[in-house]
């Protein structure tokens, strides 16, 4: 594509964006349909300004990021440690793999009844399910790809003796890396679901609440100003993960 | 065939291990279930027929909600596949939308719908629309253009062109998300009646859960685990069985 004809192709995504809200403003002032449930985008961005203006936004939004972040990280090294154990023996392997296919297709929310019970209605329920949920993609990928590195690797490690902690990081762990980032980039996704869902279930501060509680009197913009940030954050985690990607795995494409 | 069964160690030393603790007054926990007791609800469950109608709510919904993700997500990736000046148009506002997380809509939904199956599925079609319309718009573009040449010499109509052509090609790829957005479906469906909807599989654990009737709420889990198993294992099944353009990448 020429330069022209992109600069012509994002000017018209613009233009597309601009008439859908256009459109839907003008549905919605002239009562099309109900501006009780899709209020103007006018009047959903000014409630959505208004809110990051006084600050009202970020105390909710930032308990959502760090309940992600927080059951993500613990499911991700949990999940690389743990790859690398089942991926490290076939025994292991043989041992566990059924019990993992069985568990990956389980909806992680289940858990969330047996969860409360262990934990109550309290923050580490909401951690506890949001690490057990997002386990699963990384670890699946991390059992793959610490078992698909190339096997004339390690003979070249054995023939360095190099130490077995010296093997893991400079011979697995750079070769299943490209397998475990594209795990963690599925689970952080269900991390911020599960984030959204135990604050919804458990009453705990943040977006998920902050939305319901919206719902629940009625106040439609302001539902649809957490709707908008949550999809900030899972845009913005996901970008900040391909970044580091790409960092990461730089030297894959100098190869 | 003795590998096989090596999978099944591991579970069986744990719910033995469990039982166990059961006999040892000590070591008692009233919020874990004896393994004995998970297996009766599990059996009264499913004979009763408790659990059966839930799993067909829970399916319902599903399956709805998969069904219009399927249809607008189809219809909108071929053509999206074949115009990609279109495609560059309308992408970007797809791709600000497909980050919101499904469950974020449980409120809205609520609103609009009420409860029951008709909120779930909504849900249920957002969470799924966005896998099948990717894959879909990706599997038309990388159809052969010489595919596409025929098709514009033999003067086929749209019509003919879309059903003899442009589906065939592409169905082995699509089949793949459909696959993904089935797995998805049920997901999101169980995840909908724990949070709030009153019915199906999810309501029936967070009720056992509030009755303490914790035996009730394992042999839910279990059986929520089966179902979901047996949907990937089914679909994958059907996957292998029908689709000619994965059994030919195969290598034999």
């Amino acid at each position: 594509m020429t330069i022209k004809a992109r600069r012509l192709s994002r000017l018209g995504a613009i233009a597309f964006a601009v008439m859908l809200l256009a459109i839907w403003q003008l549905l919605s002032v002239l009562e099309v349909i109900s501006p009780l449930f899709f209020p103007s985008p006018l009047r959903t961005f000014s409630e959505l300004w208004s809110q990051i203006v006084s600050g009202r936004i970020w105390t909710p939004f930032s308990s959502t990021v760090v309940r992600m972040v927080y059951g993500w990280l613990a499911a991700s090294l949990l999940g690389v440690v743990l790859g690398a154990l089942i991926a490290g023996s076939r025994l292991s392997k043989l041992l566990l793999t059924p019990m993992l296919e069985f568990i990956r297709p389980m909806p992680a929310s289940a858990i969330i009844p047996v969860a409360i019970l262990a934990f109550g209605l309290s923050s580490q329920m909401s951690t506890a399910v949001i690490a057990f949920g997002s386990i699963w993609p990384v670890l699946l990928a991390a059992v793959q790809g610490f078992s698909s590195v190339e096997p004339r690797l390690y003979e070249m490690a054995d023939a360095m003796r190099m130490s077995a902690w010296d093997r893991f990081r400079k011979v697995s762990l750079p070769g299943a890396m490209p397998d475990i980032l594209a795990g963690a980039r599925v689970g952080l996704a269900v991390a911020l679901i599960l984030a959204v869902v135990t604050e919804m279930q458990a009453s705990l501060p943040g977006l998920g609440q902050s939305i319901l509680m919206a719902q629940r009197s009625f106040r439609t913009p302001e539902l649809y100003a957490g709707v908008i940030m949550l999809g900030a954050i899972g845009f913005g985690a996901s970008m900040l993960l391909q970044w580091v990607e790409r960092r990461l795995l730089k030297w894959r494409s100098a190869q | 065939m003795a590998q096989k069964w090596l999978g099944a160690v591991i579970p069986i030393a744990m719910l033995a291990a469990w039982e166990a603790l059961w006999h040892i007054d000590a070591m008692r926990m009233e919020s874990l279930s004896r393994p004995w007791d998970v297996g009766q609800a599990l059996f009264h469950g499913l004979t009763g027929g408790e659990l059966l109608i839930a799993t067909a709510e829970t399916f319902q919904a599903a399956l709805l909600g998969f069904a219009i993700a399927a249809v607008i997500g189809l219809a909108v990736g071929v053509v999206l596949g074949l115009l990609p000046w279109l495609e560059s148009v309308v992408g970007p506002s797809i791709d600000a939308m497909r980050p919101v997380p499904s469950v974020a809509l449980i409120p809205l939904t609520l609103m609009i719908f009420g409860f029951g199956v008709r909120m779930e599925a909504a849900v249920v079609a957002f969470a799924c629309l966005w896998p099948i319309l990717i894959v879909t718009i990706s599997a038309v573009r990388s159809i052969d253009s010489a595919l596409l040449n025929v098709a514009r010499v033999l003067e086929m109509t749209t019509y003919e062109r879309m059903v003899k052509i442009i589906l065939p090609a592409a169905l082995g790829r699509i089949a793949v998300g459909l696959q993904l957005a089935l797995a998805i479906s049920l997901v999101v469906a169980v995840t909908v009646e724990i949070v709030l909807n009153p019915r199906g599989l999810g309501h029936g654990m967070m009720s056992a859960q509030q009755a303490m009737r914790f035996d009730q709420m394992y042999a839910q889990l279990l059986w929520i685990g089966v179902v979901g198993w047996g949907l990937s294992y089914g679909s994958q099944t059907l996957l292998d069985k029908w689709s000619p353009a994965r059994r030919a990448k195969e290598p034999s």
